[in-house]
């Protein structure tokens, strides 16, 4: 600044043509003697917690250069309610309604990664038809979490009207779940051993009825938000994360298959009843925000396709293994993860023998795309900053856990 | 307008200006947009959406505190966030009012005996209208919003009460 101050004027200075009259910033009379390259100060803006577009309580603090970021920071704590030391003064049983308060979009994948790691321990053998229920829940939360994703994402770039097609969606998807797990959101419904509650007919045809009108409205959907010229030149070639950068900040799920890394938990340490079905794996090229878009909707495709697959396919059966009431897993350490619809989401268990985990570990995808975003973050504009923060989709609860 | 219909046209209507902003105030509840966890995702997002459409109770979202009404704490509020939220509290403008959606922000909820979770919302700021459930369906909170529009019809025949009582 000080050297703005300093305007000391040189005559002639313009008169020898060494300056264009145009180029000078408006408001600017005089050049400063010494001044080859105008800087402007740095301004620290802060946003969040409290903010529309940061998806939480998720806080930035962010060093711009007139509207470029050149710093910028990720404040997190601000949701940290201890999940991980509940869960270990709570039994086995009851991890599963903690972990769907961990990534309360996508309630059922964290209570099946729960319930993964305690069957392990067990070595309890779970029924056929529960590993087909499981993952036809799987995917119906898929789409209903990815829905909240595609609305935020429209608002986040400036268009209202998605945000509210996508809501109409995700309610019919919730209604599903409801019927089936007897909850909009915390559902419980993935126990040790097996599942709550089978489908009754009444629920299967809810499920056919909203198969008929998906496929419409996703190409909608598509065709609204992402058909729109200014949401793609908003998106396209900004915010790229290449794949050595991507796998180096142990991205998963569509962010690092935005990059073009085709790693996806479902087709690569398969559980539950994926390895009958048959699906393909979205993988972008470039890894910008629009790639990421891009794998996002083709995933709600699949995750149509599967749920086709799953309804037609369910065998005959029970639904829940037969597991004691009080589950005193041997000692012993295990880990399974699941395809979450932010990426890899892992839980690491360790028993010493007694009804409740010695050490429970929650692994969520989001706090690494988080901290990727610290990465694509500097360079672009501040306009960019929410879109950006939208287009890797995270959850703030599993973040700070 | 409604009231052309019950009045016939033209007509002239005499109302205490403190009744027509209670009226005003009590149709119009904007809430602060302002997520904190689970809640949020039933409170604020589904509420918006079409199938609940709070908008047509006039309770409608805003960004900025300034212009909010209603702080609905929605989630988990942790000793680090509590300062926030009571520093939102103190930039909304009077009067306003506090809706604790949720068992968390009631109490605790389910994370009760983490001690770094604030037992209640209402140890930070005053709360009007309290939701329970883990979370509470849109529905829930809209009959919140319902029973916050009650009271503050009551508070303003209340304080119309005491004036005739002090008035007599
Ligand atoms: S009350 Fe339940 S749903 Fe609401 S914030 Fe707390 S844990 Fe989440």
């Amino acid at each position: 600044m000080s050297e703005l101050h300093d305007t000391s004027y040189e005559p002639g200075l313009l008169a020898e043509g060494t300056f264009d009259p145009g180029e000078r910033p408006a408001g600017i009379k005089r050049i400063p003697r010494g001044v080859e390259h105008l800087a402007t100060e740095h301004l620290v803006v802060n946003v969040g917690p409290q903010h529309p577009s940061t998806h939480g309580v998720l806080r930035l603090v962010l060093e711009l250069d007139g509207e470029t970021i050149v710093n910028a920071e990720i404040v997190i704590g601000y949701l940290h309610r201890g999940i991980e030391k509940l869960g270990e003064h709570r039994r086995y049983h009851q991890l599963g309604t903690l972990m769907d308060r961990g990534d309360y979009m996508s309630g059922i994948h964290g209570e099946l990664a729960a319930a993964m790691a305690v069957e392990q321990l067990m070595e309890t053998e779970v029924p056929a038809k529960a590993q087909w229920l499981r993952t036809l829940m799987s995917e119906i939360n898929r789409i209903a979490s990815h829905m909240v994703w595609f609305g935020t994402f429209g608002l986040d770039c400036g268009a209202m009207g998605q945000f509210l097609y996508a809501m109409r969606d995700r309610e019919a998807l919730i209604d599903v779940l409801e019927a089936v797990t007897g909850q909009r959101m915390m559902f419980n419904y993935v126990r040790p051993g097996g599942v709550l509650a089978d489908l009754t007919p009444e629920m299967e045809s809810a499920i056919r009825t909203f198969l008929r009108t998906i496929d419409g409205y996703l190409d909608e959907h598509d065709a609204l938000l992402g058909g729109n010229e200014i949401l793609q030149m908003r998106v396209k070639g900004i915010g790229t994360l290449d794949r050595e950068t991507a796998v180096a900040f142990g991205l998963t799920g569509a962010n690092l298959r935005g990059s073009g890394v085709g790693y996806d938990v479902r087709r690569d340490r398969p559980y539950a009843a994926y390895p009958e079905l048959e699906f393909d794996v979205p993988v972008g090229s470039t890894g910008d925000a629009w790639d990421r878009y891009t794998v996002r909707m083709g995933e709600m495709r699949q995750a149509v396709r599967m749920i086709r697959q799953c309804i037609d396919g369910i065998p005959e059966g029970d639904i829940m293994a037969k597991v004691p009431k009080v589950l005193r897993p041997p000692a012993g350490e295990s880990y399974a993860c699941v395809e979450s619809s932010r990426g890899e989401l892992g839980v690491h268990l360790v028993s010493d023998g007694s009804d409740m985990p010695y050490r429970f570990r929650y692994r969520p995808p989001s706090l690494y795309s988080l901290q990727a975003l610290e990465e694509i973050l500097p360079g672009r504009m501040f306009a960019d900053a929410i879109m950006l923060i939208g287009s890797i989709d995270i959850v703030l609860g599993e973040i700070d856990r | 307008m409604a009231l052309d219909r019950i009045t016939g046209e033209h007509s002239v209507a005499f109302v205490r200006s403190e009744q027509l902003f209670d009226w005003a105030r009590r149709n119009s509840l904007w809430y602060l947009a302002f997520g904190i966890a689970c809640c949020a995702i039933e409170g604020l997002m589904s509420a918006s959406g079409p199938r609940f459409d709070f908008d047509r109770m006039g309770v409608f979202f805003r960004a900025s505190p300034r212009q909010a009404d209603v702080m609905i704490v929605a989630g988990t509020v942790n000793h680090k966030m509590a300062e926030t939220v009571l520093r939102l509290y103190e930039q909304m403008p009077e009067p306003k009012w506090v809706v604790a959606m949720g068992a968390c922000a009631s109490t605790g909820g389910p994370f009760r005996s983490y001690p770094n979770v604030v037992l209640g919302v209402d140890k930070i700021v005053p709360v009007d209208v309290y939701i329970p459930g883990c979370p509470p369906r849109p529905e829930s909170v809209q009959y919140g919003f319902i029973q916050l529009q009650e009271k503050i019809k009551r508070q303003a025949e209340e304080r119309n009460a005491a004036r005739r009582d002090r008035d007599r």
